[in-house]
């Protein structure tokens, strides 16, 4: 009769499971051989918006400094205060100013910090370029088309003023940043918004609906529009202080409120003091119009990158928000 | 003769009857069937029509990049087998040892064992986040404090996967015919002898099946590692179990959030590996099944 070993097979592979753990476990943090003088490893971690720019300035930093090991997570802009207020993280990315419990709780853990703007996110409302009818439409408009429950499917009802046109919807899915950041500013509630519309995860398709219906209208990131030009009709939006159209200009410069943000990143005054933090913090705001642009977003002015240099030099010379 | 004829030919008549609701009955097992053959076939020709452009060696060495050109995910080929390595090293050990207690000596007469399998049970159907933040508050931080490691992210899916393991390997030793047992105390082996080289061998097979089942379920979840701080951009292997990572379906789940179509087309060919991974698993409990497999 055959002789079955499989016990023995079987602990002998749970053996080498558990010697390569056990192996795994001495080494730790061991450096190569080096052509840049800067070592060592910066944590980021937050909003999956603000991601794509940290990433890209994470290669290209890294490009230039091999021994410096960059890496990125992404478990939201309030996930990653909790790790940076914990100080389990060196940068935070941030889609929006940090809050008061979370100011509360980095102050408790004694993190000072600095927050520095990186870059400019915009968003535009579209409509067909035959769409004559419709310059500029108020938030409280968008929020009638756009809102949990909205049976709006006749342009005339957003306004007596526009003709009977038939609306046709397209937005971005569910799961996009662009969905949350407009849901947020124009429903008043991140994820808040009616369903019965041609949702799409790929720009394109809201670009080629809204260009196929004279009534169609839909939106998207900024960078986007200006890719399709002549195919959609940016509108300009009132967010109460008058009608502003969509632009580099007017994202910058903040007054395309409120589909226009800034970007953040939040840095630590321990991690600053790491020479390959401060490095590469200077790296990412002095290559901010590149990384921008690869990651599809609105660059920094020189006044918006002037005052986050500032603010890295503040908190490198000790004096951040707290200490 | 006669009689058997006329009573051939009821027979025959009854039989047809059957044969109807026989072959309806079939039909809707095969209808059953198909919807789940057919919900794989087409996502399998989905991803892979969609991913071909990127099924190239560069998605298995490059690391991942803001270029969809020549980003790759060999960081988070990587991290995969680095994590499904560690629990598999530690729920492998302790989910058969658990199995081996819970069925060879614990005494199913006392209430606290009877307990135990009331919340393996429930612990089975414990949602995977649960389970990602009860990793972050006791192996990432607090209790074990790994820090957000290839380790803790091994233990908090070797936790997730454990119920499973244990329900499969109990189920795989109760399998075992109790005159083997009986055979081996008569011969005057211990309890111990006794599973050592009956128990433990002739239930090989389905513990085999049920633990490469319940890992195959381990490398596809995303959102506990999400929790506990898998990256999403990280440029370099695991070098250790201390690691930082990212993992497969981390990295899909971002290619797929991404804006730019090229990333997408990416994710697809990144869930094909994902899916050659979990494939070659399968086959490798089919292939130990079949080997090891003895009838009594």
């Amino acid at each position: 009769m055959k002789r079955f070993n499989v016990p023995l097979i079987a602990l002998t592979m749970i053996a080498l499971s558990l010697a390569l753990v056990a192996a795994g476990c001495g080494s730790d943090d061991d450096s190569g051989s080096s052509n840049s003088d800067l070592s060592g490893s910066i944590k980021i971690d937050g909003s999956s918006t603000v991601a794509p720019l940290s990433e890209a300035a994470a290669e290209k930093f890294q490009a230039e400094n091999p021994n410096v090991r960059v890496t990125v997570g992404t478990s939201g802009t309030g996930g990653g205060f909790e790790k940076f207020c914990a100080g389990e993280t060196d940068i935070s990315d941030a889609s929006r100013p940090i809050k008061d419990e979370e100011i509360e709780v980095c102050e408790k853990n004694g993190i000072s910090y600095e927050q520095l703007v990186v870059a400019n996110d915009g968003l535009a409302v579209v409509v067909n370029p035959e769409n004559d009818f419709v310059q500029c439409l108020t938030l409280d408009q968008l929020k009638t088309i756009w809102d949990k429950g909205s049976k709006v499917d006749n342009w005339n009802q957003v306004d007596s003023s526009f003709p009977d046109e038939k609306m046709e919807l397209y937005g971005p899915g569910t799961d996009s940043g662009t969905f949350d950041y407009f849901t947020d500013a124009v429903n008043g509630e991140e994820g808040q918004s009616r369903s019965d519309y041609n949702a799409t995860e790929d720009d394109n398709v809201i670009v080629q609906g809204v260009s196929g219906s004279k009534g169609g209208t839909g939106y998207f990131g900024l960078s986007y529009v200006e890719q399709n030009e002549g195919k959609v009709k940016a509108v300009e939006v009132d967010g109460g202080d008058g009608c502003v159209a969509p632009s580099t200009e007017t994202v910058q410069n903040g007054t395309y409120k409120p589909l226009g943000r800034e970007l953040f990143i939040y840095t630590s005054g321990d991690a600053l003091q790491r020479p390959e933090v401060k490095s590469f913090l200077d790296f990412y705001i002095n290559n901010q119009a590149e990384i921008a642009e690869q990651a599809l977003y609105v660059p920094m002015t020189e006044e918006q990158a002037a005052a986050s240099t500032a603010a890295v030099e503040k908190l490198a010379g000790g004096e951040g928000a707290t200490s | 003769m006669k009689s058997i004829g006329a009573s051939a030919a009821r027979n025959e008549l009854e039989s047809r009857h059957r044969d109807f609701f026989e072959r309806g009955f079939m039909l809707a097992l095969i209808f059953s069937l198909g919807i789940g053959i057919i919900a794989l076939v087409t996502l399998i020709l989905q991803v892979l029509v969609e991913g071909f452009p990127r099924l190239n060696s560069e998605l298995l060495t490059n690391f991942p990049s803001g270029n969809p050109e020549i980003a790759g995910a060999q960081s988070a080929i990587m991290g995969t087998i680095w994590v499904i390595g560690v629990t598999a090293a530690f729920t492998i050990p302790v989910g058969i040892g658990a199995a081996i207690y819970l069925e060879e000596y614990a005494d199913k007469e006392r209430w606290w064992n009877r307990f135990i399998e009331l919340n393996l049970q429930n612990l089975a159907a414990v949602p995977a986040i649960v389970y990602g933040i009860l990793g972050l508050a006791f192996i990432v931080r607090g209790f074990l404090g790994l820090g957000q490691t290839v380790l803790a992210a091994g233990l908090t899916l070797g936790l997730l996967v454990l119920p499973i393991v244990i329900i499969s390997s109990r189920e795989a030793i109760k399998a075992v015919p109790d005159t083997i047992r009986q055979g081996a105390y008569a011969l005057g082996a211990t309890r111990w002898q006794t599973v050592r080289r009956q128990v433990l061998p002739a239930s090989i097979p389905g513990i085999a099946t049920g633990t490469i089942l319940a890992l195959s379920r381990a490398i596809g979840e995303a959102a506990p590692l999400i929790l506990i701080g898998g990256l999403t951009f990280i440029t370099f292997n695991p070098e250790s179990v201390n690691s930082n990572f990212t993992v497969l379906p981390i990295q899909i789940f971002n290619w797929v959030s991404r804006p730019q179509d090229e990333f997408r087309v990416l994710a697809a060919a990144a869930i094909v590996v994902l899916l050659v991974i979990l494939l070659a698993m399968n086959a490798l409990a089919i292939f130990l099944r079949n080997k090891y497999q003895r009838k009594y």
